[in-house]
């Protein structure tokens, strides 16, 4: 089950050194006026990119935050989703399912505005003290956890009853059972789907513009106005790509670490 | 005293009673096996025995200690759960699908539990599971994972795990169902070592042959109740009830 060998290695890497490469040659430049007309123009064009790239720098440190954020919070809280989901109590069971439900049957975007405008316009809470950043991450998390948990869900249900019971006969305690030798071959078996939620949170981030948190895609969206160029679009569109890179090249080398068993 | 002394087990799944009374009793170094038609609840007792299944009526011990006692209106009463985890000392189960750990390696799936739960020594369990592995003919493949193994050698295993805690007796739920022939005869012939080592064993099986050839006690069973119990010569070979002359004409 190799989901990401879409490219072999090679144009990975290139792809990777060419863009590496270029902004080491244009950062490299700095005295452009002395460069030939030809090499002016196109000095003056990397020196362009390498003021949007700087520009862009802080709105990607928060969508960095706010990607490792959501994956710190959500992995745990959606194995707890999972677990209530799977809880024989009924009322327990069908709130967490009617949860899911909404959290998945809504547009994120929706979330984010209900999570950042709610306490205001319900409870007549000031947002002074509430960063626009908190919501967001609350709604990561919130949104995340959801999807988290039904793969878990799955993942859990796929595990042979024999397992239990074979736990069980040897004296392992139900928390031994299920840390020790449920959770082991269940995180093996949802690595693919994970990945793929993964990749969706990266681009995901960039909804956190709607509650004007400034990462990537919100300056991207500024310059490209500012400068009534697409240049900006383009440079967020890399940073975006180049991230989700290297989110593929980690999740593939862990399944491959994970498949000394079957 | 017997190993293992069960008394009008009743069991129901809904409203379909599977076992109806079962009264099974194993000695110390005797080799019990369980025959009868598929849905006749041999399955069920032995996961009963196990602890895998709750009984609704009856008492069971092992070893004299109750796991399982009567109230006054025969209605089972099952000890705490920590006496229960410290009874499953006294016991090991063989799957018919092995249900191996596929994420630990051969030595780990063995020295896992008797490490974990029961805290036993490490040098000494792993000493122990070595010498296990030996006889099950498996010296080799310490290291290996499920996977890389064959089913035959998948059991052999799986007895090794159930052997660790040198229980008072081994059971084993069609420990053959899932292999060829061949494999068979591989586990088949570590059964017999056991068997002439004395450990006591129940075993459940279609293996007929096999079963008369190992067994101090065959026990047959059909819609829940024991029919005919005795030597193999008596069951197998001159069976006295009808219903059990039939079932087993179709022996090969």
């Amino acid at each position: 089950m190799k989901r990401n060998n879409f490219l072999p290695s090679f144009v990975k890497l290139s792809t990777l050194f060419v863009f590496f490469a270029s902004s080491v040659v244009v950062c490299a430049i700095d005295n452009p006026q002395e460069a030939t007309s030809v090499w002016s123009g196109v000095a003056e064009f990397w020196q362009e990119i390498c003021g949007i790239v700087n520009t862009l720098g802080k709105g990607v440190l928060y969508s960095i935050g706010l990607f490792f954020l959501t994956i710190l919070f959500a992995f745990p809280l959606g194995l707890i989703v999972a677990f209530a989901r799977m809880s024989k109590n009924p009322i327990i069971c069908n709130v967490t399912r009617v949860y899911i439900s909404i959290m998945r049957g809504t547009p994120l975007m929706l979330q984010l505005l209900i999570v950042y405008f709610g306490p205001y316009y319900v409870f007549g809470m000031s947002l002074k003290n509430y960063p626009e950043f908190m919501a967001a991450v609350i709604a990561f998390v919130l949104n995340y956890s959801a999807y988290f948990a039904e793969i878990y869900r799955g993942g859990i249900s796929s595990i042979p009853v024999g397992q239990y019971e074979a736990a069980n006969v040897l004296g392992y305690s139900k928390n031994q059972t299920f840390f020790k030798i449920i959770l082991p071959q269940v995180i093996k078996r949802i690595l693919p789907p994970v990945t793929n939620e993964v990749i969706t949170l990266v681009k995901d981030t960039s909804l956190a513009q709607v509650i004007a948190v400034v990462e990537t895609f919100t300056i991207a969206k500024q310059l490209a106005n500012a400068q009534a160029s697409m240049l900006p679009l383009i440079c967020a569109g890399v940073y975006y790509y180049i991230f989700n890179f290297i989110v593929a090249m980690a999740m593939e080398r862990i399944e491959k670490k994970l498949n000394y068993y079957r | 005293m017997a190993v293992l002394d069960i008394k009008n087990l009743h069991k129901s799944f809904g409203e379909i009673e599977v076992l109806k009374g079962v009264d099974l009793s194993v000695a110390k170094g005797e080799v019990v096996s369980i025959i009868g038609p598929s849905g006749s609840g041999k399955s069920t007792l032995l996961r009963c025995a196990t602890l895998l299944e709750r009984m609704d009526k009856g008492s069971m011990a092992y070893l004299g200690d109750y796991a399982v006692q009567e109230d006054a209106s025969g209605n089972s009463i099952y000890a705490s759960n920590d006496e229960l985890r410290k009874l499953k000392r006294h016991f090991g189960l063989v799957f018919q699908n092995f249900n191996l750990f596929p994420h630990y390696s051969v030595i780990k799936n063995i020295v896992d539990a008797p490490i974990t739960v029961q805290h036993r020594n490490k040098a000494e369990v792993y000493e122990k599971a070595r010498e296990l592995l030996d006889k099950m003919g498996l010296k080799e493949r310490e290291n290996y994972y499920p996977h890389q193994l064959s089913g035959g050698q998948q059991q052999r295993v799986s007895i090794a795990r159930a052997l660790i805690n040198d229980p008072a007796v081994l059971f084993f739920d069609e420990p053959t169902s899932a292999l060829d022939p061949e494999l068979t005869q591989e586990v088949l012939k570590i059964i017999r070592e056991l068997a002439d080592q004395k450990t006591t064993m129940v075993i459940v099986t279609h293996e007929m042959n096999f079963a008369a050839e190992v067994s101090n006690k065959i026990v047959f069973i059909d819609q829940g109740v024991i029919v005919e119990q005795g030597t193999p010569e008596e069951v197998i070979y001159s069976p006295k009830i009808k219903r059990t002359q039939e079932f087993l004409a179709h022996r090969k």
